[in-house]
């Protein structure tokens, strides 16, 4: 039986796909209706104190497509949630009581003082929520009033704030990271010293979706002028993967359970998440694009590959894939590959080619009758033919046989390991013993 | 309804206006801006890319599409123009399915290529919708050069030597201007009065003055205008008509099809055009299955294509002929006309089965009637009163690759000059050609 009930810093949910704080989470009849979708627990839309705030009444989101409309990017200048405390509250612990099986954690954003957290925190306890998530992250409108990423670019006030409501609540506490900084260690680690139970990351990246080039306002445009909004959806996957991935191998945050967040849009990308060290995931954009059934995908696919896998459980893959993230200076130079076309699965649309020829090492030749052949020589392996090939897998790339000469240097492929640290050309090189 | 679709004999009005409207709207619907974007997403944009050498006119296809891509149509359909400025008609009427369409390297990875074709029709429809036109010609040079022959080769011919400044004058013997676009085409592949729409746009870069009803050896002649002009261009097409040789080949109801189709074309309201019930048509490629085609679109009960040779010889392609089959025409192959029966009018048509021998087509003593009414003969055109002075090689006018004739200052371009297919396509790139060659003479 393929088991993937998840239990994420003491919170059980029937599965580890978690809606995101946002507006799938903003009220009882959302968080309802996912979680009759099959949605495992949701973090409900960020809480503040009364008077609640106002959105903007024109356009909130900007937008990036891909071809046929796909969305591939969306920005937003929403803030947090727009209605009165205690209906929040309310409504939370009514779905709390409803559905006990699914994990119901609270998300916070209050102003920089003791008295306002140790204020809200037993509001939110005596709705038997299961967690609360401190958004440190939300990049726009809350930062420009010292809360959201204004506290979450500044490692110091997260520990503080962590350790505030550590000391006001048994509740567990989730701190919710910022990408919008040089080095996402440093707000983790602090996190992690203000004895936060865990860290959620990405939060939104700030960015400008587009320029409408008539009327030269910025998207989304409010009555001809824009504001700098939060970025997410499958654009974002690679940023919030790293950076999962390096909190995930810090030494100094080992340990430290991660909601990993940005871009999930399919039960791969959960599944990446987690195998790069994340203890669940949460989803917005891929709800908010194509409704709450996306779920189902989510959990049958995650269910589907880890029985062809042999995977019973979460943790025999979780955090698999840390351990194969490295530092470049580690990474093997004697691993020689070459690229390869199959001449029968080839198209003749010749793109490796212009690709090759403009912009890499002139490593294709262009023959007679379309026909396009590597020329080792000149190929060092850069994988662009690859990523640019309309074809899947019809140019791969081949490893040399130990004992083969790479033609492009002369020099004998062999098996040992050799990188950067060893290599002649570096000045600062360890010594071969 | 059904009373006159049976209705013997030769009728018009077997079909109502409304369904004849709707038979004869466009074959494949313009893209709207979304599908547009969608189709053109498909392309690669290749690496010298395959479906430019198949173009005739050379467009750059992965420009004009990206820049479709980019929100930009009418980029692309400045980049059409450049190579071809009759892309609005080649793309409604080009047989794309051989030429850059089966060169698309998706036909070759999946069978279904880049629409081509209609993409490029969403980008110059887009362009020839806004007033004006895209090109500006320079300061004359005073050069005169007379065109002959409004058709596709004449009209890309003439535009490309004003856009050089020359002056033209575009002489035509039909009453309008258009050539086989006008005269000859499907209706469906250019509904809507798009050959005329297209020449007044086309003659919008000025420097050409067209003078119909004016034919080469009735009111002008060769002498005369190679005297009083610098240079002349012959795009004057295939005039002549091959004739059916079997007896009752003179019984009313057997006509030539490009006829029929001219006078369709023509025709100001459609319930007058008459077909037969029973209808055979004589040829095997892209005239006879739009004799065909439209025929069946007209009411006919039966309509038969009668080709003598079989199937993988047909000059039209096997998407026409599907096309033609999915509208209710029936195929013959290996069978030709030995008579026509009936008195006074066609009644029956009597094919004679043929195989191929070793010193071509014999007939194999079978034979087989066929109900006829009406018989359209598609067994092709020819080149009709070539002008003297000039060389002919296989029955049309001999010209080097430049379209360069026997005479020094004779170009000539388009089905009544040798080299390329008989397409509309081929006629526009050599009428562009000679142009380009006329200007450089012109220059030196
Ligand atoms: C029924 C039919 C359907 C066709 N369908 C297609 C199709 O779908 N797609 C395609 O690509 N091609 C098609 N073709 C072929 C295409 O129409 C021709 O290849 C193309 O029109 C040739 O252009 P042209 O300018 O050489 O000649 P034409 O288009 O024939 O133009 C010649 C012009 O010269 C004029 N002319 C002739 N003699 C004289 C004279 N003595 N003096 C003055 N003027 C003269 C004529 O009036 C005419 O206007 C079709 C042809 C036919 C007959
Ligand atoms: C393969 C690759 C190598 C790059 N190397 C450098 C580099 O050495 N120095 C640099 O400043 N930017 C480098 N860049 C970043 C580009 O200059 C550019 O800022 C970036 O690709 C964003 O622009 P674009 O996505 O619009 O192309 C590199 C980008 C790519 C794709
Ligand atoms: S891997 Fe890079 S260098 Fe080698 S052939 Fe491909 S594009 Fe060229």
């Amino acid at each position: 039986m393929t088991d993937i009930r998840n239990d994420f810093v003491g919170i059980k949910s029937p599965n580890p796909f978690w809606l995101a704080s946002a507006p799938p989470t903003d009220k009882q009849y959302n968080v309802e209706r996912a979680f009759k979708a099959g949605w495992g627990g949701v973090v409900w839309k960020t809480l503040g104190l009364d008077p609640h705030i106002v959105n903007v009444n024109g356009p909130r989101y900007g937008v990036v497509y891909g071809a046929d409309r796909r969305l591939l990017g969306l920005n937003n200048i929403e803030l947090i949630t727009d209605r009165p405390l205690q209906t929040n509250l309310d409504e939370i612990k009514a779905v709390k009581r409803a559905w006990p099986d699914r994990a119901v954690v609270v998300s916070l954003m209050v102003p920089c003082d003791e008295e306002s957290w140790n204020y809200i925190l037993p509001l939110v306890e005596e709705t038997g929520a299961d967690g609360v998530e401190l958004n440190f992250g939300c990049p726009h409108g809350m930062s420009e009033r010292g809360m959201g990423s204004a506290v979450g670019q500044v490692p110091d006030y997260i520990e503080m704030v962590a350790r505030w409501c550590k000391a006001a609540t048994r509740m567990p506490v989730i701190v919710k990271l910022t990408p919008n900084i040089t080095d996402i260690r440093y707000p983790a680690r602090a996190a992690h010293k203000g004895g936060a139970d865990a860290v959620s990351l990405i939060n939104t990246v700030s960015s400008i979706t587009s320029v409408n080039l008539d009327t030269m306002s910025p998207e989304p445009s409010i009555d001809g002028k824009g504001s700098h909004g939060g970025y997410c959806g499958p654009a974002v996957k690679p940023i919030a993967l790293n950076m999962v991935a390096e909190i995930a191998r810090d030494p100094e945050t080992a340990g430290l359970p991660i909601s990993g967040i940005g871009g999930i849009t399919t039960w791969r990308d959960a599944a990446e998440f987690l195998a790069l060290g994340a203890g669940n995931v949460q989803v917005c954009t891929a709800a908010m694009t194509y409704g709450f059934r996306v779920v189902t995908e989510m959990i049958e696919g995650l269910k589907g590959w880890m029985e062809t896998k042999g995977y019973s459980s979460l943790a025999d893959f979780q955090g698999r894939a840390v351990p194969n993230v490295t530092d470049w200076q580690y990474l093997n130079l004697n691993y020689v590959t070459k690229a390869r076309i199959d001449q029968d699965a080839c198209i003749k649309c010749g793109r490796c080619f212009a690709a090759c020829e403009d912009t890499s090492h002139q490593a294709i030749a262009m023959k007679e009758g379309r026909v396009f052949e590597v020329i080792d020589e000149e190929c060092v392996a850069c994988n662009l033919c690859v990523n640019v090939c309309p074809v899947e897998n019809c140019i791969t790339m081949e490893r040399l046989p130990v004992g083969s000469v790479d033609p492009r240097t002369g020099r004998e492929v062999v098996e040992e390991h050799g990188d950067w640290t060893t290599h002649p050309n570096n000045p600062a090189r360890v010594a071969a013993e | 309804m059904s009373q006159a679709t049976t209705r013997p004999g030769i009728a018009a009005g077997r079909l109502d206006a409304a369904t004849l409207a709707s038979n004869f709207a466009d074959l494949h619907p313009p893209y709207d801006a979304h599908e547009a974007l969608v189709a053109a997403d498909r392309c690669y944009f290749c690496h010298d890319a395959p479906c430019v050498t198949a173009c005739p006119t050379s467009i750059d296809i992965p420009m004009f599409i990206r820049q479709i891509q980019a929100g930009q149509p009418e980029g692309a359909a400045r980049t059409i123009f450049e190579a071809n400025i009759l892309g609005g008609m080649c793309a409604r009427v080009c047989p794309t399915e051989t030429l850059c369409e089966e060169a698309c390297v998706r036909e070759a990875a999946e069978g279904k290529p880049v629409e081509i074709g209609r993409l490029q029709r969403y980008a110059t429809d887009t362009l020839m919708a806004r007033p004006g036109h895209p090109f500006s010609r320079p300061e004359p040079t005073g050069k005169l050069v007379a065109v002959v022959g409004a058709g596709p080769a004449g009209l890309a011919c003439a535009h490309r030597l004003a856009l050089h400044g020359h002056d033209v004058t575009l002489y035509d013997a039909r009453p309008k201007g258009g050539g086989l676009n006008e005269y000859g085409i499907a209706a469906y592949k250019a509904p809507n009065g798009f050959a005329q729409a297209e020449l007044d746009w086309l003659m919008g870069i000025g420097g050409i003055r067209l003078r119909t009803g004016m034919a080469l050896g009735r009111e002008i002649s060769l002498e005369k205008i190679a005297a009083e002009f610098d240079a002349v261009f012959l795009g004057i097409g295939l005039a002549g008509v091959n004739a059916l040789s079997a007896d009752g080949a003179a019984l009313d109801g057997v006509g030539d099809a490009v006829e029929f189709i001219a006078g369709l074309r023509q025709a100001e309201d459609l319930t007058t055009v008459p077909v037969g019930r029973n209808v055979v048509v004589i040829g095997g490629g892209m005239t006879a299955i739009d004799a065909a085609v439209q025929s069946k679109l007209l009411g006919a009960e039966t309509v038969t294509i009668a080709y003598r040779r079989g199937r993988d010889r047909m000059a039209a392609s096997r998407y026409e002929q599907d096309l033609a089959a999915s509208h209710g025409v029936a195929f013959r192959f290996n069978v030709q006309p030995v008579a026509v029966h009936g008195e006074g009018a066609a009644r029956e048509i009597e094919l004679a089965y043929t195989e191929e021998g070793r010193d071509g087509l014999v007939t194999t003593g079978e034979t087989v009637r066929l109900p006829a009414d009406e018989v359209h003969i598609a067994i092709g055109q020819k080149l009709d009163g070539a002008p003297e002075g000039l060389t002919l090689y296989h029955g049309k006018i001999a010209v080097d690759d430049e379209g360069r004739t026997a005479h020094p200052k004779v170009w000539a371009g388009g089905d009544c000059a040798t080299g390329g297919d008989d397409l509309t396509v081929t006629a526009v790139a050599e009428g562009r050609d000679a142009a380009e060659s006329i200007h450089r003479a012109l220059s030196g």
